[in-house]
């Protein structure tokens, strides 16, 4: 069972945007909106590349999400479904922040 | 009341369209409905069937929607044969022993390919092409050889020779007439879709008789033709024509035509009147029938008299437009001149490798028919010409000459048509059904067809019924949706004017007054884009980085693999050998692959996102600016090298060209914009394919806009003449923020003029006479523009906040892994096989 590890701090984030971390040999994208973390495997699985944390985020039909920035399909950031091709989905992890630090659990 | 049974035997297109119509007629709580389908499977499209072989499955090719007869209380016996019609007490008997008593029974029985009567026409390896088990039969054939040869250059032949192409066969086409498509083309016509299906590598053999197949040498069979040539051959496919499946309907003492096929009334009856027949077995008044169109139009006319409305079916027509094998062909009523008297006119070109050719009346007033080859585009035009009796202009070959020039328009418009015009042959719509469906509320394509069903057939008819729709829609005042996206109800145009008149800077701003939710990648982008036509901000700032892609976060394009490529600007492609080398060199130390792209400049691909500004760096230092190549903003004039050095040239292109580059970079608008100067009419810069071009003449420049290259390839149109140099920059100033200002999200400046009311002429007006007085202040707009240009890379390596988000990893400075191979002495980013086969490396691994 895996723990929370730190990462970084709230200010190293952009507000309304993705970063990537290496957490453990994992890429992840951590996306910061609403004042809070998101996070999803960094890689792109239509795509095939790690880019995910480069993609816009915002929502659509009152979900947050991510839009792959190769070919812009739609990731849920809760559920990391695609809401364009069924089947499609991207690994989610837990966070939280805890003193302006964010933790990731994988 | 006890309901109507009605039997249908056969589950083919037509066979399904009938009951699609039953079920969808007012009566349909009346009828009670069962139908026999020798096939393992329902009703599937075989218009289309070659797509089988290029990625679609028996499921895609599927015409019955999941659950349709259940639902609809239809009876299917599915891989079950109807054998037995007793006439007399009104029963039919299936293979399996199932008998139904009817009311009223429909044969839709199609037909079968007619197979020549050739020696060995038996053999291992000789097929049809027919039914899906037919394509199965051919996969495993293919996958035993590599040869396969079409009987049939007809429509269907040529198909099949699709089919064969996409299996991977060396393919040749063998037709007994000296031409393809002998009942479709002429000779001319024939000619050039035959060179250029022979482009495309299949070989096209004509006038050859086979007579006989026998076992091959190289291959597993060889054909032997009338004039003693041979083909060896794997497959041989035979695509000859059709024959009507009419033994059931003989067996059952249905008269029968001379040569074949139930015979029919103008109401699609059989010799027995409870007894119909539709589609390719029905023989009416000779003809039968091997498109599907008529069928279609055959089911409609029996579902109509079973809800007792009278109808009656009175011979189709058999004009045709298809993509065959990628080359658009189109045939239209006679168009072999049967009439002796008959007039012709022909246009042939043969570089763009368009044939065209109308017959005419002997008084040159009314269309006999029609051949197009290469360019279809006509169809819909002098389909409707023919069809309703409509009067030729003058010069009828104006029908097929190309518009060059601009002036002369549709001849006949949308308004010009009856409303009684079939727009769509495939499902009967006509003109007054594309009115009433917008009566009905449908504002889109998407719901024409979905209400109509318009379009959705072979879709030859699509430009045309959208035609009547625009105009439709456009004499009601209907608003068309044009809201950028769920989170603003504004069109972009709506949304500058917002931004620039509150002076809106920032986006939480702007969805909070004037929007909805947190927005999305289109909305985000269209604002990002808008503060940065209007307010200049650097790319980079804060307050741009949530609604920028990534292309602009990073200055660089993202390429396939998460690289960013890295252009620098090269004004009018003019540069020193010294930056060439430094160039050269910055690619060799950050090991970067070099290509020379369409827009004379350099890029340099495979930066990872943590090298860009070390790149940079180095190339500032060395006096190179950002080329912009990520930004929807201006790319590149293009230039000839002019009359410096040209003998032809006129005036100096390349200095012209490199002062439009230096006067509108950085220019943010709707879409990218590319330039092109050139400096005599040869043209060399292609300046005539861009969105501004400019030509030298002897008497100054002649100034084109409009045009643009890429997907949908358009003309710049001529916009004034013999200008001097200031009178250039005050017109393109004018035009460039007028199109900012108005042009929707990424709309092209081609399509932005040709959605303005008054097209070019209004935009000249505006431009040229300032109709709207907005000159002065279009050209100040320009002008701060210029004024607070800089470079986005320069701007960015001043501030160390800027270089900052260029980490691979927020937590960890080791920079992300990222794969290459090797190829042609350059890198190439890892495929996934390269990966599997372990021949991507690290680029340190790279020498």
């Amino acid at each position: 069972m895996s723990e929370f590890v730190q990462v970084c701090s709230t200010d190293d984030l952009v507000k309304n945007s993705g970063v990537a971390a290496l957490i453990n040999d994992t890429q992840v994208a951590l996306f910061y909106i609403n004042d809070e973390v998101y996070a999803l495997n960094n890689y792109d699985p239509i795509g095939k590349a790690n880019v995910m944390s480069r993609g816009l985020i915002g929502d659509l039909k009152g979900e947050f999400m991510v839009a792959a920035p190769l070919q812009k399909q739609h990731y849920n950031l809760k559920t990391g479904e695609c809401m364009d091709v069924e089947g499609v989905s991207i690994p989610t992890y837990e966070t939280k922040i805890e003193n302006n630090q964010v933790l990731v659990k994988l | 009341m006890s309901k109507q049974k009605i039997v249908v035997i056969g589950n083919g297109m037509v066979g399904h369209n009938f009951i699609e119509k039953l079920v969808a007629s007012e009566g349909y709580a009346n009828f009670e409905v069962h139908t026999f389908c020798e096939e393992p499977r329902v009703a599937y499209d075989r218009v289309y069937l070659s797509s089988y072989f290029s990625g679609k499955t028996a499921e895609d090719l599927s015409l019955v929607k999941p659950g349709f007869y259940e639902e609809n209380g239809v009876k299917i016996y599915i891989n079950d044969k109807a054998v037995g019609i007793d006439t007399q007490n009104k029963t039919v008997t299936s293979e399996a022993g199932v008998t139904i008593e009817y009311d009223k029974l429909i044969m839709a029985t199609g037909s079968y390919p007619f197979v020549p009567p050739i020696d060995g026409n038996n053999r291992d390896g000789c097929l049809v092409y027919r039914t899906i088990e037919d394509l199965d039969a051919m996969k495993e054939v293919a996958a035993r050889g590599k040869v396969g040869v079409v009987v049939g250059g007809g429509l269907l032949g040529l198909e099949a020779a699709k089919a064969l192409v996409d299996l991977g066969l060396e393919t040749h086409v063998v037709e007994f007439a000296p031409r393809l498509m002998p009942v479709q083309l002429d000779d001319g016509g024939a000619a050039l879709l035959k060179r250029k299906i022979e482009n495309l590598g299949v070989t096209v053999h004509t006038s050859k008789a086979t007579t006989l197949i026998t076992d091959g040498e190289s291959c597993m069979n060889k054909m032997v033709f009338a004039d003693g040539e041979e083909l060896e051959t794997d497959m041989v496919l035979f695509s000859a024509g059709i024959r009507p499946r009419d033994d059931l309907a003989k067996e059952s003492g249905l008269e029968l035509g001379p040569r074949g096929g139930i015979q029919i009334d103008n109401q699609c009856k059989t010799s027995d009147s409870d007894v119909f027949a539709i589609g390719e077995c029905a023989l009416h008044d000779g003809m039968v029938y091997g498109l599907v169109a008529p069928g279609y139009s055959m089911a409609q006319v029996v579902v109509n008299q079973l809800n007792a409305e009278p109808a009656s079916f009175e011979g189709a027509d058999m004009s045709t437009k298809l993509k065959l094998m990628g080359v658009d062909v189109a045939s239209i009523g006679d168009p072999h001149g049967t009439d002796e008297n008959a007039l012709s006119y022909v246009y042939e070109n043969g570089p763009e490798e368009i044939y065209k050719k109308i017959v005419v009346t002997p008084d040159g007033k009314k269309l006999l028919g029609a051949v197009l080859v290469g360019d279809a585009e006509d169809f819909g035009n002098l389909l409707q010409i023919m069809l309703n009796d409509m009067d030729l202009p003058e010069h009828p070959d104006a029908l097929i000459l190309p518009n060059r020039d601009g002036s002369g328009g549709d001849l006949f418009g949308p308004d010009a048509l009856p409303e009684t015009a079939q727009l769509c042959s495939c499902y009967d719509v006509s003109k007054g059904d594309i009115i009433n469906a917008v009566e009905g509320g449908c504002c889109t394509m998407a719901d024409v067809k979905a209400t109509t069903e318009a379009g959705t057939g072979c879709g030859g008819c699509v430009q045309l019924v959208t035609n009547v729709l625009n105009s439709e829609l456009e004499k009601r005042g209907v608003e068309v949706n044009t809201d950028l996206c769920e989170h603003f109800a504004h069109t972009r145009q709506e949304l500058y004017h917002i931004c620039q008149v509150e002076e809106i800077k920032d986006f939480d701003t702007l969805i909070e007054k004037h929007g909805t939710g947190c927005g999305c990648e289109v909305c985000k982008q269209a604002v990002g884009n808008i503060f940065a036509s209007l307010w200049n901000t650097h790319a980079l700032a804060k307050e741009n980085v949530a609604l920028q892609d990534t292309n602009d976060n990073y200055l660089g394009n993202m390429q396939k693999d998460g690289t960013y490529s890295v252009i620098p600007r090269v004004p009018g492609g003019e540069i020193t050998p010294q930056k060439l080398i430094v160039l050269g060199e910055v690619a060799t130390k950050y090991k970067l692959y070099t290509k020379v792209n369409g827009g004379q400049r350099i890029v340099l691909f495979g930066a990872q996102m943590n090298d860009l500004p070390a790149i940079w760096k180095e190339l500032l230092d060395a006096g190179f600016e950002s080329g912009q190549a990520y930004a929807k903003a201006l790319r590149t004039v293009k230039s000839c090298v002019g009359s410096t050095w040209c003998r032809f040239g006129l005036d100096d292109s390349v200095t012209m060209a490199i002062e439009m580059e230096n006067r509108y970079k950085g220019l943010r608008s709707p879409h990218k914009m590319k330039m092109g100067v050139s400096g005599c009419t040869r043209e060399c810069a292609e300046a005539q394919a861009k969105d501004i071009g400019l030509i030298s003449t002897e008497n100054g420049w002649n100034l084109y806009v409009c045009g643009n290259g890429g997907m949908k390839p358009r003309h710049a149109d001529l916009f004034a003449t013999d200008l001097t140099k200031e009178e250039v920059f005050k017109y393109v100033d004018r035009l460039l923020m007028f199109y900012i200002r108005t042009a929707n999200r990424l709309e092209r400046t081609a399509t932005w003029m040709d959605n303005l009311e008054g097209g070019l002429e209004y935009l000249q007006d505006v431009v040229i006479n300032d109709s709207l007085g907005l000159g002065a202040e279009l050209e100040a707009q320009m002008e701060r523009q210029q004024q607070t240009y800089q470079c986005d890379w320069e701007a960015a390596l001043e501030n160390p906040e800027f270089t900052k988000r260029f980490r691979s990893f927020v937590n960890v400075d080791s920079p992300a892994e990222q794969l290459f191979v090797q190829e042609r002495g350059q890198i190439r980013p890892a495929t996934e096989e390269d990966k599997l086969a372990g021949i991507a490396v690290e680029i340190k691994q790279i020498a």
